[in-house]
């Protein structure tokens, strides 16, 4: 059986994106979204509430418009385990400015705490191994997000998934905007571009 | 099993795939993503050689619709290339393109309508057209390849200049008279 977290999800985000300087922020429906926006709300944040399984595409296809910028992918276990076949499209594209970080609870959080597939031994990390990913790692304590906020502060060869092992539970709802084309213009016009 | 015969009289507007590519390039489109499909190949070739322009190959077609509002975001144009059949496979992710207003063009080779030899096609044939314009989209269609062109010049300014979500459904009888 995978070994229990003890990480607080907030905690773990929090000190993911305390120096995030001009990193653009693409999270994935349910509690990524509201761990995002817990952190402080920020016009470089594309929130989903919706789109299961495509957090770690859009921010591919911004990764690709935007090379100069770093781009992460902030998602859960289960919308990452929905969107497994983008991680082998991720693999072949090779950006070398994405990170995924899957924050994973081993549970369907939103729907009940039924246990994912994470929980029952499937290694999203392996799996981005094996599709090619320059680089994977799970962890599990406050030290270790620190570290890796650091490493993906840094140059990657390619795209990289990392793993957070977080306790299971769902803190307070931290609720951004749900309105999409206010969302889509705001982002743009942090990059300067016109709204429409 | 047999493939519909190349039609004797092939005329240089038969070349649409060039034309839309040209089509594209002029309506500065820089990502292209696709599921390969057979009536789609030259332009897909087309766009891979071409180095100003990001091509992904996906495992689902959902991917697509997702890159391209990524694209967007970081202010490039996407135009997503599928059969029919990966319609059924996007419904759901097309809901971020309606919500979000995302610009959105996608050309769809149409299968199990014309000539198909494999009756497996046919339910998801029917229903590409209503499934797409239930979730949001503007549903454009061409049977030749002087319509064809034209309305997916149509369609690039729709999408790209007025923010619209559009499927530009390519008959089969037009994907038929090429070889397959």
């Amino acid at each position: 059986m995978p070994m229990q977290a003890q990480l607080d999800r907030r905690a773990a985000v929090a000190a993911l994106l305390k120096d995030r300087k001009d990193t653009l922020v693409v999270s994935g429906l349910g509690s990524p979204t509201y761990d995002l926006h817990s952190v402080g709300d920020h016009d470089g944040n594309f929130y989903l509430w919706g789109a299961m399984g495509g957090a770690a595409l859009i921010a591919l296809g911004l990764a690709q418009a935007q090379p100069g910028k770093r781009v992460l992918a902030l998602t859960g276990d289960g919308e990452q385990l929905m969107g497994l076949g983008g991680i082998a499209t991720i693999g072949v594209a090779r950006p070398r400015n994405l990170d995924i970080v899957v924050i994973d609870n081993q549970h369907f959080g939103e729907t009940g705490m039924q246990a994912s597939h994470t929980g029952r031994g499937v290694d999203l990390t392996a799996i981005a191994a094996a599709c090619g990913f320059a680089a994977t790692g799970s962890v599990r304590t406050l030290e270790e997000v620190q570290r890796l906020a650091a490493q993906i502060a840094g140059p990657a060869d390619g795209p990289r998934l990392f793993v957070i092992k977080v306790l299971a539970e769902n803190p307070p709802r931290s609720l951004p905007s749900r309105d999409a084309v206010f969302i889509k213009n705001r982002f743009r016009a942090h990059l300067g571009f016109a709204a429409a | 099993m047999h493939s519909p015969q190349p039609n004797p009289e092939t005329r240089s507007s038969d070349d649409w795939p060039s034309e839309l590519y040209r089509i594209l390039k002029a309506a500065d489109v820089r990502q292209m993503s696709y599921v390969p499909d057979a009536g789609h190949s030259q332009l897909i070739r087309m766009f891979s050689a071409d180095r100003d322009v990001t091509t992904n190959v996906l495992t689902t077609e959902e991917e697509g619709i997702a890159i391209a509002a990524g694209a967007w975001l970081g202010d490039q144009r996407s135009v997503l290339l599928m059969q029919s059949s990966g319609v059924g496979n996007c419904i759901n992710m097309l809901s971020l393109s309606a919500i979000g207003r995302f610009p959105l063009l996608m050309l769809v080779t149409m299968r199990g309508e014309w000539a198909e030899f494999n009756p497996w096609q046919v339910p998801m044939s029917r229903a590409t057209q209503p499934s797409l314009e239930a979730i949001g989209l503007k549903v454009m269609r061409a049977e030749t390849a002087e319509d064809l062109v034209e309305t997916v010049e149509s369609a690039a300014s729709l999408a790209y200049e007025s923010d619209q979500q559009i499927a530009v459904l390519i008959g089969q009888r037009l994907i038929g008279k090429k070889k397959w």
